[in-house]
Formats: C-alpha cells, sequence, structure tokens
C-alpha cells in the first residue's frame, strides 16, 4: 500500500526571544494513520501542533499540511483541520449545542447542516442529553468530548489532539480512545500529544519522542519498547547483595535503582526473569512487561520537568 | 523580534466577511440577556436628566438661556456611546481574550486573528449605537431633543462611528495592559476626565482646556456634534469636528489590531 504524506516538516524551529521550543525537527504524518507526539512538558509538542495548526507562525523550516505551505495557505488548511486543544476554550456564554452551532458558522457551514451534524456529533460523544446546558455545568470529562465534537464539526481530514484525556478519569479516558479509534477507522488521520505512554501505546500507529524541542525517537510504540527495553522488566525490593547477585546473572542488562526497587532491563527474550525467579526468591520480585514509559523514562531521564 | 520597526503598527489588515462571523457571536451573547443589558442605558439618562438635569439645573444659568437638561441631553447621548463602547473592547473583550480563549478557539478555524480583533470592534461599535439610541428615545420622551426637522437621526450613524473610534482605542489598551486591574489607567486618567472635561455638563471657556479638550479627547467632538444635532445648530465649523473623528477612527482600527496581534500572535 503506497502511503501518502498528510503533514510534513522539514528543519523545523520555533524560537519565543531567546528560548528554542522547537529546535530544527523532521517529521512526517501518513494519511490514515495516527501518530503521535510523546514527551515531558515543555518538550515542545504544544508548539509544534500549533505550527501545524496555523496560528504560530514558523521560525524556521518547511511545514506543509496537504501539500499547502501553512504560511501561506492557512485559511485553507484551517477548513480541513479539526483542533481539539490542551486547555478548555468552549464558549462558557453558550450551551452544549450552541457552542457548536457557533463554531459551524465560523466555518461556513449553513444552518440546517450545522443542526444536523450538531446532534450527531452530540451522540457521537454521548452528550445529547446536555444539549442545553451551559459549559461550566459540565464535568471535565464532558467538556474533553464537547471539545471533541467541536474538533470535528467541519468534518475534517485531520484531527489535532493536544492531551486528549489529561486529568480524565479511567472511563472517560476509555471512551475518547474509543471515539479516537473509530474517526481513525473512518480514515481521518489523527495527531495527538501525550505524556500518557498507555495512550499512546493503546491508539499511535507510529510516535516521536520529544524532549527539550528536539526529537529523539521515532518509530512504532512496540519496537520502540523492544529497542531500548527489551521485553520484560523484572523488578525487586533493594538489598545490596540482591543487586550484586542480579549484576552478575545479567552483565549485559540495564540495573535502575528507582526508589527502593530495583529494575532490570535485558534485551534477552522472554522468560529468563522467570527461570531466574523460580531458582532464587526475591523480596516483592514481579516480571512485568517492558512498555513505552519504559522507554521514556530511559530516554528522557527522571528529572523533574518546569 | 525586538526591532519592530513603525510601519509594522500600522499593516492594513486583510479582512472577509467572516468578520461578522465574529460579530455575531458577540450578538448571540447580547441577546441571550438582552433585558438586563437594557436597563443600564434606559434607566441612567433618567436619573441622570431628574438629579443633574432637573436638580442642580435649577441653580443653573446657561448663557442664551438655553435650559440645563437641553444642555445636558446630547452629553448623555455621547457619553453612553463612549462608555459602551470603551468597556466592550477593554475589559469584555479582555475576559475573552485571557480568561475563556475565545479567541484562540476562532482562530483554530478559517477565521484569522485581523478578523476576530475588527469583529470585536464592529460589535463594540454596535453596542454604542444600541445604547445611545436607547438614550436618544429616553431624551425624545422628555422633550430636550429638536424633532422638525429631524436632524437628529444623524446621530444614528454618528454613533456607529464614535464607537468604533473608542472600540479601537480601547483594544489598543487591551493589546498593552498585562492584567485586568490595569485598565484602571484609561479608566480614571482618560475616560473619568474626558468624561468632566469634554463639555458634556458645563461649556469649556478656558482656551488651554479648549484645546486640550479639542487635540486629545474624542468625546470633545462627540458631543459637539451630538448638540449640534439635537438642537438643530449646525454651523460649518463641525466639519472638523467630523473630519477629527474620520481621521482618528481608522488609524485607531489599524493600531489596534496591529497591537493585538503583537500581543497575541509570537
Amino acid at each position: 500500500m503506497k502511503s501518502e504524506l498528510v503533514i510534513e516538516a522539514e528543519g523545523l524551529s520555533k524560537k519565543f526571544g531567546d528560548i528554542v521550543a522547537v529546535n530544527n525537527i523532521n517529521f512526517h504524518v501518513d494519511k490514515g494513520e495516527c501518530f503521535g507526539f510523546l514527551g515531558p512538558n515543555g518538550a515542545g509538542k504544544t508548539t509544534t501542533m500549533k505550527m501545524v495548526n496555523c496560528v504560530l507562525p514558523l521560525t524556521a523550516g518547511k511545514l506543509t499540511v496537504a501539500g499547502m505551505d501553512v504560511t501561506g495557505q492557512a485559511r485553507e488548511i484551517k477548513k480541513m483541520i479539526g483542533v481539539a486543544p490542551q486547555e478548555d476554550n468552549l464558549d462558557p456564554d453558550f450551551t452544549v449545542f450552541h457552542n457548536l452551532m457557533v463554531y459551524a458558522r465560523y466555518f461556513d457551514i449553513p444552518k440546517e447542516e450545522a443542526r444536523k451534524r450538531a446532534d450527531e456529533l452530540l451522540r457521537f460523544v454521548q452528550l445529547e442529553e446536555k444539549s442545553k446546558v451551559l459549559i461550566d455545568q459540565l464535568s471535565a470529562g464532558m467538556k474533553r468530548r464537547l471539545i471533541l465534537a467541536r474538533a470535528l464539526i467541519n468534518e475534517p481530514q485531520i484531527l489535532i489532539l493536544d492531551e486528549p484525556t489529561t486529568g480524565l478519569d479511567p472511563q472517560a479516558r476509555h471512551l475518547i480512545w474509543d471515539k479516537i479509534r473509530s474517526l481513525q477507522k473512518q480514515g481521518v488521520t489523527i495527531v495527538l500529544t501525550t505524556h500518557y505512554m498507555e495512550e499512546a501505546a493503546q491508539l499511535c500507529d507510529r510516535t516521536v519522542i520529544m524532549d527539550n524541542g528536539k526529537i529523539i525517537e521515532e518509530g512504532k510504540p512496540s519496537e520502540l519498547i523492544k529497542k531500548h527495553v527489551g521485553e520484560e522488566v523484572l523488578e525487586v525490593a533493594y538489598d545490596e547483595e540482591v543487586l550484586k547477585f542480579l549484576q552478575n546473572a545479567f552483565p549485559d542488562a540495564r540495573l535502575d535503582v528507582v526508589g527502593d526497587r530495583i529494575q532490570v532491563f535485558t534485551n534477552q527474550p522472554r522468560g529468563v526473569f522467570a527461570q531466574i525467579l523460580s531458582k532464587f526468591d526475591f523480596k516483592a520480585a514481579m516480571i512485568r512487561d517492558a512498555n513505552l514509559e519504559d522507554v521514556f523514562l530511559k530516554l528522557t531521564g527522571r528529572r523533574l520537568r518546569e | 523580534m525586538k526591532k519592530s520597526r513603525l510601519s509594522s503598527y500600522f499593516k492594513v489588515p486583510r479582512l472577509s466577511y467572516r468578520v461578522w462571523r465574529v460579530w455575531r457571536r458577540d450578538q448571540d451573547v447580547f441577546m441571550k440577556t438582552y433585558k438586563v443589558n437594557f436597563i443600564p442605558p434606559l434607566v441612567e439618562p433618567i436619573f441622570y436628566l431628574l438629579g443633574l438635569g432637573f436638580g442642580l439645573g435649577a441653580l443653573v444659568r446657561l448663557p442664551g438661556g438655553t435650559t440645563y437638561t437641553v444642555f445636558i441631553a446630547p452629553a448623555l447621548i455621547s457619553v453612553s456611546m463612549m462608555y459602551s463602547s470603551f468597556f466592550e473592547c477593554t475589559y469584555a473583550s479582555f475576559v475573552r481574550m485571557y480568561y475563556q480563549k475565545t479567541f484562540d478557539a476562532i482562530i483554530a478555524t478559517p477565521v484569522s486573528l485581523e478578523e476576530v480583533i475588527a469583529g470585536e470592534l464592529l460589535w463594540g461599535a454596535t453596542k454604542s449605537f444600541i445604547n445611545s439610541t436607547i438614550v436618544l428615545a429616553v431624551t425624545l420622551l422628555f422633550g430636550l431633543i429638536v424633532i422638525t426637522p429631524p436632524l437628529f437621526l444623524f446621530i444614528l450613524p454618528l454613533s456607529f462611528l464614535v464607537g468604533l473610534l473608542f472600540s479601537a482605542i480601547a483594544m489598543c489598551f487591551t493589546a498593552i495592559v498585562p492584567n485586568i486591574d490595569s485598565f484602571n489607567y484609561p479608566a480614571f486618567l482618560f475616560i473619568t476626565p474626558m468624561f468632566i472635561l469634554s463639555g458634556t455638563f458645563f461649556p469649556i471657556t478656558e482656551p488651554a482646556v479648549q484645546t486640550f479638550a479639542n487635540l486629545f479627547f474624542p468625546l470633545t467632538h462627540t458631543v459637539t456634534l451630538t448638540r449640534a444635532l439635537t438642537t438643530f445648530t449646525p454651523s460649518a465649523t463641525l466639519l472638523l469636528n467630523l473630519t477629527w473623528l474620520l481621521v482618528t477612527t481608522p488609524f485607531f482600527f489599524v493600531l489596534s489590531i496591529n497591537l493585538m496581534k503583537k500581543r497575541l500572535i509570537k
């Protein structure tokens, strides 16, 4: 299957005064895929989204969306993308339904058509019963869903989701994930940012990991995990003796001491930890699947951001 | 980025019909609570007329024997143009821009930031039109306005022009204030002195004050024009007042949009 480029960035940079928010990055997004930007706070994810979204001018580089240049054809690009921003910028002066209607007007959608779409979208995000309610009476999860519905009012071909589930409870998060998956099935190209590794692993076909304005790694979540942290992770309670033993048992492994636990990462195939565990009895030992969070912490470090 | 040339403050914005989409949004909000919104322009002039006009006015003798209520009626109309548009594009616009992030939401659509600001300015002008028309109606009911010939009808388009000017000046402040409390500076150092010293409630006779007011107070020109229309006293010098408004309005209109762009698009 030949893939079609929907977004392409070359040498993309953004400076705010002396601060370099995005530092010479390259990436591309294929049609119909779900592409994730991972990274700690302040990595430059949102800044990148805002440039794709044509609301922030570039400092340097080239950025095209659907073959159009963001600097020259902002209006055309904005017509075909939907944006769900990180912060709640729903219009508190209007009801749920009216929020969609007013937003539709910005896209020149005729009133009848807008009404039809608003009804459909409220059903899609399961807010049809809240149609006549004012925004400040919605829960955080409902607001996120409404923001998602609003981003879909112009039937976008590209959907940009900036931290779509930050601050939501598991129920609300799973609902949003379901919606994102069903949109992808309908052929919508999805670009999302997140710092929830599980979210990226669940949704994204491909991800890039950003840190300090740069893209430091790129690939499919499963490949990134295999490449950087192997298949399994062994965690045991910290003990000087145990640490020494593990260092001998796994000379090629990476051993991280995190708090009062030792984490052992190895490139060896699945099952090697189980063998060890069956012979020795470590305190509070646990074998778990390696995940994207391990990759993330390995690549970006454990230092707190901001 | 520091090196912003003067011409960048006066770049003529590229606007389309989408300006009206923004205007419609503000109008929708206004119409939701229209009953409350009509209280200030309806009630305020009544009390000004009762208190200042008939109360204080009983003690006032104006040259030419004009009744004090007739003298202040055009001032009340003019002041309502100023207040409604100035406060719409300071506090109300700031809330939409800063707290509600309404502008951010709109510019993610095909509407540009220039169009958002232009829509806000036109809405401010519309508020001036609505409010001053109500005040005009009240003064008409009090019989304070010459109705034949109905020169006073020119107040309607004038109120839009004046509203646009005050909205644009207001928007310049909105573009530069660090926080909402800072509006105290223009509100009390610009609007309040103008309210008092524009020939509103007493004729300005001191030449120095007169010159100052003519140079820096849009309200002076507004009151002069409105008074000529309500009392049917046209004169050639009114063209100067009108010219002052017609020149300053596009100046601040363009400036305010560019200042807002500098604030919001880094």
